[in-house]
């Protein structure tokens, strides 16, 4: 995993005492809330319903136990025991008091965390496969890229005040699964004929009040123009992006005022200009900041396990988690295994300190030191020997942290909502939990199969519910909490806006329509061969639309 | 900033506590309580203009951050809002279990075994 260097200790250093300085001198009365909101966001610090929220970055979703350990101190000294990870890898604390943030900070720092750049019109946590580096579909590990734009963005002079906020994920893997194509820039690694690394760059996604998927503006773009080309990228949205509206000012509403064709010959004619300057990669530069997160030496192992084998015949809650929450590692013997933070009933992507412990020590003693964190709000075990996986799954288990539900129609992304958030405008966390608890069975779920079901609480939809198979969005209307049911939506590499399926239903009536939303393809499946997102393309909105409003 | 809608007949007025972020409202003594059932409850008028003054130059004084009027009915309890949104904040709380509370109710345990 990357290590600090000096320079990047004594800039997260810096800005700690820097920020404590700030604190100071807002708690002594020095600086006016209009003053100090710039800078607390700049570090992190929300002004939510309840309290005070700390937004702390999980750089490309990689996480050390020591890490994990640090994230539960915190959580269990200065908030209330627990963190909430969200959906673009960073974990909130939902109730620290103003006066102990700096400390917080301090010991961040100390595991070379921070929140610099978490909040703010700026470019945010650069976010990757949380697979990467394991996963058997890996064309190349995204983290180095991921750290060189960490790097390069990190109070970038230029890039501080941008229109708007300015969101990159990337991924290495033929299977996106960081959403790339729903973010400001989407980076997707590939190998050209001759087997050259590049990326095929996309531009414009973002969901939002205004949901739109990225352009491919490049097909392949070399590795080393990485930084030059997004470097063009920000800095045309920098000068033409829109400043008077902050609804129109990310880059998607540039790209679809512009077009896609005049937005790439713009970026295409600043990259020339810079593009054998100062900011392309040195080929041992690459490979040095690779040299961080090379795998760790896996033992050669069998490609099957005769202990797991046995153990999953007597054990049927191991079966069943092994079935659905490990995929298969590069390396024989091995999977990656999904820790769920999403227990039947419970609040989607909420973690104990206790349970943070547990997972540090079980990625310390069978993972090789090292977690992740997805979007879809789950921990990653990434490098589990085969053999280990009873072991792992009963500490798991024992935490509440097993249930084999990775992709099933419980495993639900929500966003804190109006529990939590000042900007939500209904509950996500409370119809995520009768919704899991409607499907609590799990032969039931396994039937499903695969199906995301993505909550947000507003329209800025931190609850990705334009990408949900189902997405549900909560309104207020006339007082009332309402939700809004959206279809055939998807966040991978065939990324597509889910449509609205018509008038939204009371909190009362939500989770029946979304079992109706799930019986209807049941019914209508070609078989349990064809997910729900394949028979909601193949069929369009007209059997939901009359089983959840009549005919016509 | 949230605007209280015209036709509540009662109102309070409310903040956040500017060290711990915590919700406040006013109280008759011109302080802030974390209790919505010591809040000071205002009539439209002169009263109510006068509150939201005061809360103004408590947020210039820093002492509390971005007061706001909102709607409450009076009950038996005192008041309570009209809007979730301000029901949820004067219950100091997500309407969800949390944290180490969430577990226990999920599990029945009472702590995770570390």
């Amino acid at each position: 995993m990357y290590r600090y260097d000096e320079f990047d200790r004594e800039f997260v250093n810096e800005r700690v005492a820097q920020f404590r300085g700030q604190v100071a001198r807002r708690l002594s009365g020095e600086l006016t809330e209009e003053q100090f909101k710039p800078l607390r966001l700049m570090n992190g610090v929300y002004l939510q319903l309840h309290a005070y929220m700390l937004r702390v970055a999980i750089p490309y979703g990689t996480l050390s136990p020591a890490q994990l350990r640090m994230l539960a101190f915190i959580a269990r000294t200065y908030d209330r025991g627990y963190g909430h990870f969200t959906t673009r890898q960073n974990l909130q604390f939902h109730w620290p008091a103003l006066k102990d943030i700096p400390d917080i900070l301090e010991h961040l720092a100390a595991v070379e965390m921070h929140a610099i750049q978490t909040s703010g019109n700026c470019i945010r946590n650069v976010t990757a496969d949380h697979y990467a580096g394991a996963a058997a579909d890996e064309i190349i590990d995204p983290r180095p890229y991921a750290e060189i734009l960490r790097q390069w963005s990190s109070l970038h002079p230029e890039f501080i005040f941008l229109p708007r906020k300015f969101k990159i994920a990337v991924t290495g893997a033929e299977r996106d699964r960081a959403a790339t194509q729903v973010h400001d820039i989407g980076l997707h690694a590939k190998r050209d004929a001759d087997g050259n690394l590049g990326f095929a760059v996309y531009v414009g996604g973002g969901l939002g009040r205004t949901p739109m998927v990225g352009h491919r503006i490049r097909d392949f773009l070399p590795e080393r123009d990485l930084l030059s080309y997004v470097e063009a990228i920000l800095r045309v949205y920098n000068l033409f992006g829109r400043r008077d509206n902050k609804y129109k000012a990310r880059i998607k509403i540039l790209v679809h005022e512009t077009g896609a064709d005049e937005i790439r010959r713009q970026v295409e004619a600043d990259w020339e200009r810079i593009r054998d300057g100062a900011l392309a990669l040195p080929e041992d530069e690459i490979r040095r900041i690779q040299d961080y997160f090379a795998q760790p030496h896996l033992p050669a192992r069998p490609a099957g396990s005769i202990v797991l084998d046995r153990a999953r015949a007597a054990d049927h809650a191991l079966d069943s988690w092994a079935a659905r929450n490990t995929v298969p590692h590069r390396a024989s013997g091995h999977v990656l295994a999904t820790v769920s933070l999403k227990p039947i009933g419970g609040t989607p992507g909420d973690m104990t300190a206790d349970q943070m412990e547990v997972v540090a020590d079980f990625a310390e003693r069978f993972s090789h030191g090292e977690a992740r964190v997805s979007h879809e709000q789950n921990l990653i075990l990434p490098h589990v020997a085969l053999d280990d996986l009873p072991a792992v799954h009963a500490a798991l288990a024992a935490a509440g942290l097993a249930t084999p539900n990775a992709g099933l129609v419980t495993d639900i992304i929500a966003c804190p909502g109006l529990d939590y958030c000042a900007l939500a405008n209904a509950r996500s966390i409370p119809v995520a939990q009768r919704i899991s608890e409607r499907f609590a069975d799990h032969a039931r779920q396994k039937d499903v199969g695969d199906l995301k079901i993505k909550i947000s609480g507003c329209i800025n939809a931190c609850g990705h519910h334009h990408v949900g198979h189902i997405g549900i969005l909560g309104v207020e209307k006339k007082g009332e909490e309402f939700y809004q049911l959206t279809l055939g939506g998807s966040g991978d590499e065939t990324a597509s806006l889910g449509e609205i399926i018509g008038p939204g239903f009371s909190s009362e009536a939500v989770v029946d329509a979304v079992e109706t939303v799930v019986e209807t393809y049941l019914n209508a499946r070609r078989g349990p061969e064809e997910d729900f997102l394949a028979a909601y393309r193949r069929l369009g909105q007209a059997p939901f639309k009359e089983a959840l409003y009549g005919a016509a | 900033m949230f605007k209280a809608a015209q036709q509540g007949p009662v109102k309070v007025i409310t903040a956040n506590d500017l060290g711990n972020g915590l919700v406040v409202f006013l109280d008759a003594g011109d302080g802030w309580t974390h209790d919505i059932a010591s809040a000071r409850v205002l009539e439209d008028g002169p009263e109510l203009e006068a509150a939201i003054a005061y809360g103004q130059a408590q947020h210039d004084s820093r002492v509390v951050i971005d007061p706001y009027p909102i709607d409450v009915t009076v009950g038996e309890h005192g008041p309570v809002p009209i809007r979730l949104r301000e029901k949820i904040r004067a219950d100091r709380g997500p309407t969800v279990a949390y944290g180490d509370e969430e577990r226990a109710r999920l599990t029945g345990a009472q702590r995770v075994p570390v």
